[in-house]
């Protein structure tokens, strides 16, 4: 579909990913889902192409501007190249960059952004916990002030990239009960106190290294409190904002994708004695499956023009994510009976995006939370 | 040193043409266009050698229509310097060509010329050879190694039989290879840095170069499709179907 926003530095961006993508990540998206890792390299290569600096200036090896436009596009390329879990990991330091840029103290700036964004160090978010995700406000792990220090106890599950970082962001409770307890800190891997174990055998992002992470009279400076204390809910409630839009950009580009993958198969397979793309039920089936894509595609379009502006429309993106995520499950259940038992098989990029819908579904949000908070931020 | 390299906006590599159904051509519409990619071996082997020091000034210039601005800009977020822009909506043949970056070259006056060994919509390998023809300059084509000594310049050329080194006095023409380098994937930083790099508007009148064609298209087919291969169990069978199928030998 004819995008009414591009212009000629988004398309170029665009096309530079894709380029890039298409040659060096494409064909090895298999061998290195099966070894379970990717070369370390790609985090400096993905890094290079500029795509993790909006909104962080340029004096921190920033963008210096921002474009949720051109955050669409990088989403959406790294979604069709159905590389989730490499895309996951060299990805976790994006969703840790707008709290440590607007809340970490200057000397820590300095220091770690410019890593961050070269891709020469890791970064990822701790939030979730053993007890819970989608309860944020109810989290366990606790930090309490001794002398110029902070002292951290708990743990955090589910960390993406959490085996390579370097740096974390870490929420934990330094005041009494609920979202108004909660700070958030920064946290270095070689701190003592600190220790961490992956978590293996995942439905999807094979890839990924995804961790456990303890905290055990783990203890940072002071100055390592990371904006107001007891105001962290607020700042993880608004920095999920940039993450689940970059979600729904990832999930129309597994979705188009997987259109594609059918188009290709289902033109070239047989069966009674035609082409599959020549019988009806499968014809509306790639219908159907475009129509949902220009949807996803007009949607993501729409409210990064409303992004653009300054706004931050939770409740537009919290639908959008559930959107892209439901649509997502329906497409890709549809290209897999498209291909049958082929699809079955391991090794190829509609089995791996299905098995990789799951994780688009409940991660960052699940679809049942994103229901809840747009009804709340509708005001019923 | 100041380097000049030539670029062509084309069908993207990734696209499976279309003849069009009249026969004149190949179908452009709603196609995706990027730069040649020897043109971008060409402009990335220019940008390594102004960061290695050796060239002072990079210039891109490109003959087609007002679209091949974006071609220019992909070059300028690749490292170049500055653009040119020679409008015109015809297809311009390698001499008409060739004519037309002989203006350009005696107003920029560059030390080298860089360009691909061809383009891949037309295939035709002549621009560069007919260049330096016209320019009187030494050429090094189907270049896979370049090295600056002195006032000299040692092009290794890919060569049916192998590799071939030579030694070329500047001011020289040289048109790159696929191995001569591994163009690098412009960032978005260097995006937004092109835009704000100049480009200069251009016509072939200009240069007062004759470019009109002077071969005529008499039709454009689809190649025949190729058939699936077979195997063969013996080297008797082999030699058969050589004889008589393929009517080889
Ligand atoms: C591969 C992977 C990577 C991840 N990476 C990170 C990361 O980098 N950092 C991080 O902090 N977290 C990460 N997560 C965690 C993720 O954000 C959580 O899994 C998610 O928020 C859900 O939390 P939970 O798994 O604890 O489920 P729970 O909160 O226990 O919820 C279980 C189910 O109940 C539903 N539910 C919960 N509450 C309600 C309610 N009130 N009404 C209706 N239904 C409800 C949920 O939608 C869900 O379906 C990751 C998860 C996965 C699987």
């Amino acid at each position: 579909m004819i995008n009414p926003f591009e212009n000629e530095q988004r398309r170029a961006f665009k096309d530079s990913i894709a380029k890039f993508l298409e040659a060096e990540v494409w064909p090895h998206v298999d061998a290195w889902d099966e070894a379970g890792a990717y070369p370390h390299e790609m985090n400096e290569k993905i890094c290079a192409l500029g795509v993790f600096g909006f909104d962080i200036p340029e004096e921190y090896g920033g963008l210096g501007f921002d474009d949720a436009h051109m955050r669409k596009a990088s989403g959406v390329e790294m979604g069709r190249s159905s590389a989730g879990g490499l895309m996951a990991s060299v990805g976790s330091r994006s969703i840790m960059l707008k709290p440590l840029t607007e809340l970490a103290n200057d000397e820590i700036r300095q220091r770690v952004l410019p890593e961050l964004l070269s891709g020469r160090k890791g970064g990822a978010l701790g939030i979730t916990e053993p007890g819970g995700g989608s309860d944020v406000a109810n989290m366990k792990t606790t930090a309490r002030k001794d002398g110029d220090e902070w002292v951290l106890n708990g743990q955090k599950m589910f960390i993406t990239g959490g085996m390579q970082a370097s740096y974390f962001v870490i929420g934990a409770r330094t005041g009494g009960d609920g979202m108004g307890g909660i700070s958030l800190f920064f946290v270095e891997a070689d701190t003592p106190g600190f220790s961490r174990t992956p978590i293996e055998r995942k439905m999807g992002w094979w890839a990924s290294d995804t961790a456990t992470l303890y905290f055990d009279e783990c203890r940072i400076p002071a100055a390592n409190l990371m904006g107001e204390e007891h105001k962290g809910f607020y700042a993880i409630m608004n920095n999920f904002n940039n993450e689940r839009f970059w979600m729904a950009a990832q999930m129309l580009g597994m979705s188009m994708r997987l259109f594609d993958e059918c188009v290709a198969y289902a033109t070239d397979r047989q069966t009674f004695n035609k082409p599959l793309i020549k019988h009806q039920v499968i014809r509306h089936k790639l219908a159907d499956m475009s129509a949902k894509i220009d949807a996803m595609d007009a949607y993501l379009n729409q409210v990064a023009e409303i992004i653009n502006t300054g706004d931050t429309p939770v409740a537009e993106i919290s639908k959008l994510k559930f959107f892209c995520s439901t649509n997502l499950e329906w497409i890709a259940s549809e290209a897999m009976q498209i291909f049958g038992g082929a699809g079955y098989l391991r090794g190829n990029a509609v089995e791996r995006i299905y098995r990789e819908v799951k994780v688009q579904a409940i991660g960052g949000g699940s679809q049942e939370i994103m229901r809840d908070l747009t009804v709340k931020q509708m005001g019923l | 040193m100041k380097i000049l390299v030539p670029v062509k906006r084309v069908v993207d590599y990734n696209v499976k043409i279309r003849v069009k159904a009249d026969q004149t051509g190949v179908d452009l519409a709603n196609v995706k266009m990027s730069m040649n990619p020897f043109c971008e071996i060409a402009v990335e082997e220019a940008v390594r050698l102004q960061e290695a020091g050796t060239a002072t000034e990079i210039i891109v210039v490109s003959v087609g229509p007002t679209q091949a601005q974006e071609t220019i800009r992909t070059a300028l977020a690749m490292g170049a310097d500055r653009g040119i822009l020679v409008q015109t909506d015809d297809q311009i043949e390698p001499l008409g060509l060739a004519k037309i970056l002989k203006g350009v070259i005696e107003e920029e006056k560059p030390d080298m010329v860089i360009l691909g060994k061809q383009a891949i919509d037309g295939d035709n390998n002549q621009t560069g050879q007919m260049l330096a023809a016209l320019l009187g300059w030494s050429q090094g084509t189907f270049a896979s190694e370049i090295a600056l000594d002195g006032d000299k310049l040692t092009v290794t050329r890919e060569i049916d039989g192998g590799l071939q080194t030579i030694k070329l006095a500047m001011p020289a023409i040289v048109t790159a290879d696929l191995r001569l380098n591994e163009p690098r994937y412009a960032s978005l930083p260097n995006i937004m840095k092109a835009k704000k790099k100049p480009i200069d508007e251009k016509t072939i009148a200009d240069y007062s170069a004759d470019a009109a064609p002077r071969l005529e298209i008499v039709k454009v087919t689809e190649p025949a499709e190729r058939e699936a291969g077979i195997k063969v169990e013996t080297v008797n069978e082999l030699v058969d179907k050589l004889k008589n199928v393929a009517g080889v030998i």
